[in-house]
């Protein structure tokens, strides 16, 4: 499977327009589903600890799940599933650490999007900032598509960006993105980028902070 | 209407508002470590961007250090490659680093507070998800992955969607022999693993008032464990005597501003809150968990539950699989429940009150045969403090081993580690499945059950000895 590159540039006539594309942008992306039935999947199982002693940004993906794939029972290591890309998990997905490596290493394995009835806080940020998708729709929505796709692994579902749904497994689900986030997504744009286009606020606003504030100057 | 402390905070540090954009918020202090860093690094300088604020940025060495020895080199080629890129990083763009075996190196949730560093009111982040810790200040402190350590460092700034408020009201007094973590960990139980999702929460009520800082440290510490993106307590005289004459406190007349600033942070009498959850303190007993994630803990006096408690079947599953993972069987009183090995430590209980809690209960007994205890003080000056007292005398007497400062066995990431199968009662915030180390079992505890476990091989309240 592809690994999704992250890439970043050093064109500095890209930066001076005031954004710059450092991820893969996400539009409407048609794949097979692998369906997780767990809830609570913590960022621990998703890229164990013994993998963030890595300096580097890629070559994860060998790592995705690699305790519960020591099972050969488990979901992934089904062949039915080989070159599937969007995951739908139970509920809460992501909670625990804030290991952007779990990021990092589902998009290395070849997802494009992970669908679930709850994602935490820190991974679904970590997530959007990546260009992976991550899709909230309601329990008995996401208990569907996991059962189409056990039922049939060839099946596809499309996650439509552009039009906030998700098709597929005979239902049509509508998703909520704010609208800022989705325009980020669809351009491809990176936060650094954006932020450093209103440097003067922050300048601005450094020099209204009290004096007594700590520093480590 | 009012305001909660999380909107005072959150509103004080407002670069940048824009209709249907997420606010842009000022960052007053980022702490670094070795593990979440590297990457972010490494994009600046692909970037050609310096770090923006070095001054407000402090770094340590942590997850990925070994406990014992640690004079020689790291053995671990991985870790000491990463370790060695940070120390790298850290020279090339300017970032006062604190390395293994200098006297301010520690767990970066320790080392920020001991300084003076965290502050009421300020805004603090780190790659790590137990940066709630800091929100016992009354500062509002988060979690961040590793883009946002890179925005952090290059732009001083963050965006970031306006949180809900949740007020976490424990009302009365703790009972004698509950602490802080018996607090958090019922606190858990009851709002669920993500019962504070998108959720900042505000813990209150007496009983908080009544913690001191480190035990409010040990509650905002979890909150992450609730799914909340923070959890704060308002600055009282507490904090303020806790910060004065710390290093990084303001003195004299900017002491004064300061404290008058503080003051104002409390939610105001008429702030609403988008949720609210109340708790009586006077229910409380020592928890501990059974489970493989933070939410499935119980009063150590009570029963592993059964799959009768369950009616949602999701939730059944997830339990039966936990037990299964942890070995255990369904109804099994916990106090039968028997460990192979006792951590004391981590940047929930790693400080100078955790290490003496624990050992008021060790002294003058020994830890049972086949145990092993490991006691890991966060940061080298809890360290220098507690064998000021002795307490690490008092821990090798007990049959107890002495550590330098780290993650330790938190995390599977340096030499400490559970082997496969194996158990441990743990003072450290998380049970999932491997965290200790591939196939390890975890029950998270306070210090004072975990020194009492270690004592009878078996999960044990102190008033049980």
């Amino acid at each position: 499977m592809a690994a999704t590159a992250i890439l970043i540039t050093t064109d500095h006539d890209f930066m001076q327009r005031g954004a710059f594309p450092a991820m893969e942008a996400f539009t409407i992306h048609t794949g097979r589903a692998v369906p997780l039935r767990r809830s609570d999947v913590d960022t621990d199982q998703i890229i164990p600890s013994e993998w963030l002693k890595r300096i580097e940004r890629t070559g994860f993906g060998a790592g995705l799940f690699s305790e519960w794939r020591a099972d050969e029972s488990f979901v992934l290591n089904d062949p039915a599933y080989d070159g599937a890309s969007i995951l739908v998990a139970g509920p809460d997905f992501g909670t625990g650490s804030s290991r952007e490596h779990a990021v990092w290493a589902l998009q290395d394995y070849g997802f494009r999007a992970v669908i679930s009835s709850r994602f935490a806080d820190i991974f679904r940020g970590n997530a959007l900032g990546n260009g992976l998708l991550p899709v909230e729709l309601p329990a008995e929505t996401v208990e569907t598509l996991q059962a189409a796709a056990e039922q049939d692994p060839t099946g596809e579902i499309t996650v439509d960006l552009v039009a906030r749904e998700v098709r597929g497994a005979g239902l049509v689900a509508s998703f909520e993105l704010d609208d800022f986030t989705r325009w980020r997504l669809l351009e491809g744009l990176d936060d650094v980028g954006l932020t450093l286009r209103n440097e003067e606020l922050i300048t601005v606003f450094e020099a209204t902070r009290a004096a007594w504030l700590p520093s480590v100057a | 209407m009012g305001r909660t402390l999380a909107e005072k905070v959150w509103d004080a540090h407002v670069v940048r508002r824009a209709d249907g954009e997420p606010d842009l918020l000022y960052i007053d202090l980022h702490l670094v470590h070795e593990v979440t860093s590297p990457q972010a690094f490494e994009a600046l300088r692909l970037a050609g961007r310096p770090v923006r604020s070095p001054d407000l940025t402090v770094a340590t060495e942590d997850h990925n250090v070994p406990t014992t020895n640690t004079l020689a080199p790291i053995a671990d080629p991985i870790s000491a490659a990463q370790v060695e890129a940070l120390r790298k990083n850290c020279a090339e763009f300017g970032v006062r680093l604190y390395p293994m075996n200098d006297p301010g190196q520690g767990i970066v949730h320790v080392v920020g507070p001991q300084l003076g560093l965290s502050q009421p009111g300020m805004t603090i982040v780190c790659g790590d998800s137990h940066t709630s810790t800091h929100g016992a200040f009354g500062a509002l402190a988060f979690g961040i992955g590793t883009s946002q350590v890179e925005h952090v460092l290059a732009t001083q700034t963050l965006p970031q969607g306006r949180p809900k408020t949740m007020a976490v009201t424990v009302d009365g007094d703790l009972p004698a022999g509950v602490t802080a973590k018996d607090l958090i960990l019922a606190i858990i139980a009851r709002i669920g693993t993500g019962g504070g999702a998108g959720h900042v929460i505000e813990y209150r009520g007496a009983a908080i008032r009544g913690l001191s800082m480190e035990g409010r440290m040990t509650v905002c510490n979890m909150s992450i464990e609730a799914g909340a993106r923070a959890g704060m307590i308002a600055p009282d005289d507490t904090t303020f005597d806790y910060l004065a004459g710390r290093a990084h406190a303001a003195t004299g007349p900017a002491w004064d501003e300061a404290v008058a600033y503080w003051r104002t942070l409390a939610s105001d009498d008429d702030a609403g809150y988008d949720r609210e959850v109340v708790i009586d303190a006077a229910g409380l007993s020592p928890y501990v968990t059974w489970g493989t994630n933070p939410g499935q803990a119980a009063p150590l006096g009570s029963r592993i539950p059964v799959p009768a408690d369950y009616a949602d079947p999701a939730a059944r599953a997830s339990f039966e699989r936990a037990l299964t993972y942890m070995g255990l069987t369904a109804g099994t009183p916990l106090s039968e429940v028997a460990v192979d090995t006792v951590f004391i430590g981590s940047c929930t209980n790693g400080r100078l009150s955790d290490l003496r809690a624990a050992a008021d209960v060790l002294r003058g007994r020994q830890v049972a045969d086949g145990v092993r205890a490991l006691v890991v003080p966060g940061s080298m000056q809890v360290k220098a403090e507690a064998e000021a007292e002795g307490l690490d005398e008092l821990f090798r007497a007990a049959g107890a081993e002495w550590r330098s400062a780290g993650c330790s066995m938190c995390l599977g990431m340096n030499p400490d580690t559970l082997s496969p199968g194996e158990r441990s009662a743990s003072t450290s915030n998380r049970n999932f499945e491997g965290r200790q180390g591939p196939g390890g079992r975890t029950h998270l505890v306070s210090p004072a059950v975990a020194a009492a476990t270690a004592v009878t091989g078996r999960l044990t309240a102190p008033a049980q000895l």
